[in-house]
């Protein structure tokens, strides 16, 4: 019992014991204060969990009439007939593969390259105004890629790019097949062509983070070495960074497989594989963005749902790869990156 | 040395580094390309009139009043909800569960959340409120769109608490205070302007989102202020008008994307001033 303030024997015996009380509810009010906070902070977490579950179990619900009217066959069923009420999921899933494949094919060089350019090129007071402008692009609302897509990008890619492509490749065996048909404009090339614009920032911006976080000493040492501007980054930055950069591309392939106004817009919604690019096509998320609100039928409705259920499970193993590499790579770092 | 040998490398190396450049140029190329035909297009149809009348059926002259205030409406109520929550749960995972395993699912869980197709989370709230009530409501898209916001606040709530200094923890610590004084008046306050730009962020985020919004608030052509009522947004009516065969509709289209895209940079540079003046303070 520590006597604090007070002259006199007597004055301080008494205020200690007044003081101790105090102090005892002080601690106790604190304490409750502090396990109140707490439970908020925990509870508030685990409504993340919740929601993440929640989706989950309601999506696996709401497809159960579709899965189990069809069951597993659905996935690679390719008849989508509302009419006679026959759902099959493989024209979507197809075009949501090939659409991102696609895109990543674009994105992913055309990504590490402003990547290089940002980290090693770039005049040093340009960097931050340049690389906010290409982060820009993933600011800009998928809905708005979409009406320019439609409205601008189509039109002009229909009169000046998809001919050319085709008398080009008229000749060549594979191609000749993929770069075919008559130029719509909108179809499954166009929808990976702006799904890459919109995911490039994904890619460039994770990779620049992580060419920052390779030790200066390493480079340094390569260009000692007689190493030119270029051997250095192909030999020493890109295998160092190797990890993030296929963490942002998965990331980015994430995006790309679940993006739903821009490519809705352009991709022509058909229920048909071809094998032409430019021909119309339909991804699981343009098929629900289109046909959920004009779902007349219980199994139809349902059908979408399973579709969106697919889309999330994809999404969930494409991001969760990513999540885990990228937490390897903050581990390595020792710190976050983002 | 090889000095011919050495220049073949470095013109080879050249190249490539000209790609890169290139590669930043088309980057560039399609923001300005971009751009350029959403003000060409959006001013056209611009004009108070515009901003002030509600959607007009086919044919007829109108603006998009009623969508402008269902977008701030839902926007403003998914804020209100979402924030509060993602704060919180960004504050358990860097304050109390840094490497707890229950913090390890929570922060996976987030990051995951974080990317996940937006056009999941609106089938997830039809099938939780829609599906039940039998009608489609503004209270459904501000769910939907909390739903967005929330990993968006976690994830930079989380980033920004961990950038404090464990020394200011320390002292606060030492003086006797409790760990949620610690927080509030400590780590929170440090943490202020990048708590801020998360929130931004995450309004951004939403005030284009579309997906999310197609099966839960849809559409109203009026002036609806009603919660339980389906009602207007922007991106909605623009994906309505654009789609549609009528040429004063699609001016109508652009116009809304003016708006929308104006706002979300707007509010994208802004959050990045003060992410700025964060790093250089």
């Amino acid at each position: 019992m520590a006597i604090i303030g007070g002259s006199g024997v007597n004055r301080g015996m008494v205020s200690t014991d007044i003081a101790d009380a105090g102090r005892h509810q002080v601690a106790g009010r604190l304490g409750a204060a502090e396990r109140r906070f707490r439970r908020l902070a925990a509870g508030a977490a685990l409504v993340v969990v919740l929601i993440f579950i929640g989706a989950f179990a309601s999506l696996l619900r709401g497809a159960w009439p579709a899965l189990h009217e069809f069951g597993v066959p659905f996935l690679w069923a390719e008849k989508w007939n509302p009419v006679t009420g026959r759902f099959g999921a493989l024209a979507p899933i197809a075009g949501t593969l090939i659409t991102s494949t696609l895109a990543m094919l674009i994105a992913v060089p055309v990504g590490l390259g402003i990547a290089i350019f940002l980290t090693e090129v770039c005049p040093r007071p340009l960097r931050r105004p340049i690389g906010i402008a290409i982060e820009l692009l993933a600011a800009i609302p998928s809905i708005i890629y979409g009406i320019w897509g439609l409205f601008v990008f189509a039109p002009y890619f229909q009169a000046h790019g998809q001919q050319t492509l085709i008398d080009l490749f008229a000749n060549v065996p594979v191609l000749q097949v993929l770069f075919a048909g008559p130029p719509y404009g909108i179809g499954m090339f166009t929808a990976s062509l702006i799904l890459s614009i919109m995911i490039l920032p994904f890619i460039s911006a994770i990779s620049r983070d992580v060419f920052a976080t390779v030790p200066a000493a390493l480079k340094e040492s390569a260009y000692s070495l007689g190493c030119t501007k270029w051997e250095v980054i192909s030999s020493v930055v890109l295998p160092f960074a190797r990890i993030g950069v296929v963490g942002g591309a998965m990331l980015a392939l994430g995006r790309a497989l679940g993006e739903t106004m821009a490519v809705t817009f352009v991709i022509g919604n058909a229920h048909h594989l071809q094998s032409s690019l430019f021909a119309p096509g339909t991804t699981i998320s343009a098929t629900i963005a289109n046909e959920f609100t004009e779902a007349d039928s219980a199994l139809y409705l349902s059908s979408l749902v399973a579709l969106g259920l697919i889309l999330f499970a994809i999404t969930f193993i494409v991001l969760a790869a990513a999540q885990i590499m990228l937490y390897r790579l903050e581990r390595r770092a020792g710190g976050r990156t983002q | 040395m090889n000095k011919a040998r050495y220049r073949n490398r470095k013109a080879y190396g050249g190249f490539f580094l000209l790609l890169c450049v290139a590669a930043a140029a088309f980057g560039l190329g399609w923001l300005v390309f971009i751009l350029w035909d959403l003000i060409l297009n959006g001013i056209q149809g611009f004009s108070a009139k515009a901003l002030t009348t509600s959607t007009p059926p086919p044919g007829s002259s109108g603006g998009l009043a009623n969508a402008i205030l269902g977008s701030v409406m839902m926007s403003g109520l998914a804020v209100l909800v979402g924030t509060p929550i993602g704060i919180l749960a960004g504050t358990y995972l860097a304050e109390y569960g840094r490497r707890g395993a229950f913090a390890f699912v929570v922060r996976f869980v987030n990051d995951i959340l974080l990317s996940a197709p937006s056009i999941v989370i609106g089938l997830f709230v039809y099938e939780l409120t829609v599906f039940q009530v039998g009608h489609f409501s503004a209270w459904a898209g501000s769910i939907a769109l909390a739903i967005i916001v929330i990993p968006v606040v976690v994830r930079t709530t989380e980033n920004m608490l961990l950038l404090v200094p464990n020394t200011l923890r320390e002292a606060a610590a030492s003086l006797g205070a409790p760990r949620n004084l610690l927080v509030r008046s400590v780590t929170w306050r440090a943490a202020r302007a990048g708590i801020i730009t998360g929130v931004l962020f995450a309004v951004a985020r939403i005030s284009g989102e579309t997906a999310p919004l197609l099966f839960t608030s849809l559409n109203n052509q009026f002036w609806s202020t009603d919660l339980n009522a389906p009602i207007a947004s922007l991106p909605v009516v623009i994906f309505q008008f654009a789609m549609s065969p009528y040429e004063d509709w699609h001016t109508l289209a652009w116009v809304g994307a003016l708006l929308v895209t104006m706002t979300v940079l707007a509010l994208s540079i802004i959050a990045r001033v003060f992410e700025s003046r964060r790093h250089t303070s």
